[in-house]
């Protein structure tokens, strides 16, 4: 598997000088990354520097207050199906009458007419996705009876039943129990197969540092990107958390969110 | 046999087991999504909201169902407007303009002179005076209402369930919403017929709520709640002939007594069976 680009072809996705934020408030400033085809990407940062604003402006959630991003050489909104989204688990309602099979059918509902019946190919799809995920036994049950963990897979599988380009991920290591986090990192492994570039928000640097190629790390602006040596140095690390970084006398940081 | 054929034989009845029946279904089927949705408040509300242009088809002897509709149509875009960007909330929107609308109304009919009558048939319902006419309409009003839940069906259902992902698909998401504010105003005049302005949203919400607690799937949770709904009306109504009873009042109770039965007796929430295992 090659990450080299094919000739004349662009970055998969190219942020440039890109402002983004709620209403008046410009939360990330003049941002300007680019992300090669099927790279993983770990977005780190302090809490509230802007993680999830930058994600829900990769789908389309939120308007460009300036600058421009693009994904395969078009602008954001051309390829409808091209980018996935993995939300935190609090934000979709548990109690909604589906059942985990429905929700991953909805990975589907892009490639289908609006009232056509669902193909063969994407019932095989779906199933893949479940199996995939390790929740196939879980494909009748409703979703108000799931685990945090097995909430968060059914997300999973639905990303994957979009067999999307960019497949964008909230926090998936947070709150969810070892299995889950192990099959969210195989998952990883999975998609770098097929080429698909992966970006994952998130608060455990030890992972980031760890399994990821490419780390972004943000502080309402871009502190650093590139790999995660370069961009985990002392001066970097300081600049984004602050007050929150101890430095131990071996040189090893701690960052503690918690204390002041 | 002869009980339950009796009222048939007056044409004033047919009409009515025909009319409450469609707003049965119909109710119980938006009503999916206003359970859902949370959109409780805003189905009494839009109910409520009707009643100016009631008095004004009224005042000027035009056909009170249309009054009923341009005043829905009216309210249901000002919301959507009104909230579209997030500066005011939606149930704030609601709050005004149904409160505005409700003024007015009164206003209007307090204005005319024999409003006793009238009102008590816009608050209740008066299916015992649907016309020929009445029907043909409330049925086309059903049918169209009807097609475009179920030819939406999908973007519906996102767009209820998970409005990120409605985002990542690029839906006109706000089209959809407001296309659903619309449909949910037509729905509500349709229901006006029946059990009029006041116990509109107890069609709207009671049979789904039922049907919610019976079943964890949506197409099922729609089709039963449409059961329930019919059935609702078919009931009350003989109960309204036999009983000689407020036809509207008689549907919503009907309707409550399915929900209480299911609520007492579904194997989930039910508190008089016991719950098949722990978890």
């Amino acid at each position: 598997m090659t990450i080299e680009q094919m000739p004349g072809e662009r970055d998969r996705l190219e942020v440039q000088n890109a402002s983004l934020g709620y209403g008046d408030k410009i939360v990330l400033h003049d941002l300007s990354f680019s992300v090669p085809h099927g790279a993983r990407v770990a977005v780190v940062g302090p809490n509230g520097a802007g993680k999830s604003t930058l994600f829900k402006a990769l789908v389309g959630l939120l308007p460009l207050r300036g600058g421009r991003i693009f994904v395969h050489g078009l602008p954001l909104g051309n390829h409808k199906d091209c980018v996935a989204y993995v939300p935190q688990r609090e934000e979709v309602d548990w109690r909604f009458p589906v059942t985990v099979g429905d929700v991953v059918m909805m990975g589907r509902y892009d490639h289908q007419a609006w009232i056509r019946r669902v193909s063969q190919e994407d019932k095989k799809i779906v199933d893949r996705s479940l199996a995939q995920m390790g929740i196939a036994h879980l494909a009748q049950r409703s979703i108000s009876e799931l685990s945090g963990g097995e909430q968060q897979r059914v997300f999973l599988a639905r990303a994957l039943a979009q067999q999307p380009h960019i497949l964008l991920m909230d926090e998936p290591f947070t709150g969810v129990d070892v299995p889950t986090q192990e099959s969210t990192l195989s998952l990883l492994d999975d998609l770098q197969a097929e080429d698909v570039t992966a970006m994952i928000a998130t608060h455990d640097l030890g992972i980031a540092m760890e399994k990821f190629d490419v780390m972004l790390l943000l502080n309402h602006r871009v502190i650093a990107f590139g790999p995660p040596a370069e961009v985990m140095q002392q001066q970097n690390v300081l600049q984004a958390f602050g007050s929150h970084l101890t430095v131990l006398p071996d040189g090893s940081m701690i960052i503690d969110e918690h204390g002041s | 046999m002869s009980f339950l054929l009796e009222p048939l034989q007056y044409a004033f009845m047919t009409r009515a087991f025909a009319a409450s029946v469609i707003v049965g279904v119909l109710c119980a089927v938006m009503g999916t999504y206003v359970v859902l949705r949370g959109m409780a408040f805003l189905g009494d509300a839009m109910a409520h909201a009707i009643l100016p242009g009631v008095a004004v088809a009224y005042i000027l002897q035009g056909n009170l169902l249309l009054g009923a509709l341009v005043a829905a149509l009216v309210i249901a875009i000002g919301i959507g407007l009104l909230s579209r960007q997030g500066t005011i909330k939606e149930d704030t929107a609601i709050g005004i303009l149904f409160a505005a609308a409700l003024s007015l109304g009164v206003a209007l009919i307090s204005s005319m002179q024999s409003y006793a009558v009238d009102l008590g048939h816009i608050l209740f319902g008066d299916v015992l005076g649907v016309s020929a006419a009445d029907l043909i309409l409330t049925a086309a009003l059903a049918f169209v209402v009807l097609l475009t839940v179920i030819l939406l069906y999908k973007p519906f259902v996102v767009i209820s369930f998970d409005p990120v992902l409605a985002a990542t698909m690029r839906l006109p998401a706000d089209l959809l919403r407001l296309l659903m504010l619309v449909l949910l105003a037509l729905t509500v005049v349709i229901s006006l017929q029946t059990v009029g302005v006041g116990l509109a949203a107890a069609m709207l919400v009671t049979p789904a709520a039922t049907a919610y607690l019976l079943t964890r799937r949506l197409l099922p949770m729609m089709l039963l709640a449409a059961v329930l709904g019919a059935l609702s009306s078919v009931v009350g109504l003989y109960v309204s002939y036999y009983l000689n009873i407020v036809s509207g009042a008689a549907i919503v109770l009907a309707a409550t007594l399915f929900f209480l039965l299911a609520w007492l007796f579904n194997a989930r929430t039910g508190v008089l069976v016991r719950r098949r295992s722990p978890r």
